[in-house]
């Protein structure tokens, strides 16, 4: 049931942005709208919905996840130009296997997006059963597993472990 | 000064654009290229759209913008890590000068499990 | 023979930046705001990276570089509608940005498993 009410509250809030500044028959309709989208969709979105009541993973999100992620992308940004305008181009490309202990679907979710966005590498598959993300890099630095997780994954995935999966039981999964 | 510091965003990503798509045209393989221009043009879009959100300021459409800044950063990483995925899958090589494919391998001795098992 | 590519391409290149930076363009519809001249230019530079993209649709030797010009092109679109946006100062070019976004990704996600799906039924 309260997976349901997030789903309706968040559905309503996209709503009433879209047509920003409500008014009460828009309201109206993206009441029944979002209803609507809450019946059918139900359990599917939401999986774990008492995380939502933690304050401190806002917190970390917002305060931590976020500037580290915009510096990234633009660390990223300039290197890629920097590569493409060199005469030479200079890229050793190659697909490393990289190691993570995240467990949770969003987690894994966003830290392959992060490791998208972030410089020379980019995710090309997820082995959800052995927790291994198969990673192309722009620079091969080194082929070692162990040595390829800690330059890549490490960053992001202290901070994401903080964020959605401390404490809530199923670490030991 | 909201404008001059939205028109200084929009400039920007007119340059990380130009850039993404300069790196679709001289990189070697496809790996590369997704990689340049997904990183680059996701981010100088985003900063067009969050340059015009400076200049319109809280009206429906700098709402809009902020809205398709988040979808944007959202969607784009999947989708370039789906095509990754299908051209891989599909057999497309890498670039010959690359260094190493872990990948492939695995996957070959995946095949020649299920083989062996059936 | 690759750094006379290079040189002839970057001079390409700045020469197409300085006559869209230098040349005055007649465009009507953005004469009433003050910041014209440069949306207009940049609107020309957007459609050069288009043209890029074009390029590699045409020449690209893989379908998948097909596919990921196709959705750099999209992402493009976008970033179109939201300089229209800011010169016209009409608010409806932004749902047709974000309209036309998520048309975009779902397409490219159909492409995507097109291109997965071909091989495993052979």
């Amino acid at each position: 049931m309260s997976q349901k009410v997030i789903l309706f509250l968040s559905a309503l809030i996209v709503w009433s942005l879209f047509n920003w500044v409500p008014d009460p028959a828009h309201l109206l309709v993206g009441i029944f709208a979002a209803g609507m989208v809450a019946l059918l969709l139900g359990d599917l979105v939401v999986e774990r919905p008492h995380l939502l009541a933690h304050p401190r993973r806002y917190f970390y999100f917002f305060f931590q996840y976020i500037p580290v992620f915009l510096w990234e992308v633009l660390k990223a940004n300039i290197d890629v130009a920097r590569r493409v305008i060199h005469p030479n181009l200079p890229i050793h490309p190659g697909i490393v296997k990289v190691k993570t202990s995240l467990r949770s679907d969003i987690a894994i979710t966003l830290l392959a997006n992060s490791i998208t966005l972030t410089p020379g590498t980019m995710s090309v598959d997820v082995d959800k059963d052995q927790a291994i993300l198969y990673i192309h890099w722009i620079d091969v630095r080194s082929r070692d597993i162990g040595e390829a997780s800690r330059i890549i994954v490490e960053r992001f995935e202290k901070i994401l472990r903080t964020i959605f999966e401390e404490g809530t039981g199923n670490e030991e999964r | 000064m909201m404008h001059t510091l939205g028109l200084g965003f929009i400039a920007v990503g007119l340059a990380f654009d130009l850039f993404g798509c300069l790196g679709l045209i001289r990189l070697p393989d496809v790996y590369n290229r997704l990689q340049a221009a997904t990183k680059c043009v996701t981010m100088g879009t985003c900063s067009i759209l969050f340059g015009a959100f400076l200049v319109t300021g809280f009206v429906s459409a700098g709402i809009k913008a902020l809205l398709c800044i988040v979808f944007l950063s959202l969607t784009t990483p999947v989708a370039a890590h789906a095509i990754a995925r299908g051209a891989h899958r599909s057999g497309i090589a890498l670039w010959s000068g690359s260094v190493v494919d872990h990948y492939a391998d695995d996957r070959q001795e995946e095949v020649e499990s299920s083989k062996t098992s059936s | 023979m690759k750094s006379a590519n290079w040189l002839a391409g970057s001079i390409l290149l700045i020469a197409f930046l300085a006559g869209v930076m230098l040349y005055p363009l007649p465009i009507l519809f953005f004469q009433e705001l003050p910041h014209v001249p440069f949306l207009g230019r940049a609107l020309f530079i957007l459609l050069l990276s288009a043209g890029m993209c074009l390029y590699r649709i045409t020449r690209g030797p893989t379908p998948a570089d097909r596919i990921v010009a196709v959705d750099i092109l999209g992402i493009l679109i976008v970033g179109f509608c939201a300089i229209l946006t800011v010169s016209t100062g009409r608010s409806w070019y932004m749902d047709i940005g974000i309209a036309w976004a998520l048309q975009s990704f779902i397409g490219t996600l159909a492409l995507a498993k097109h291109l997965e799906g071909k091989r495993l039924e052979e």
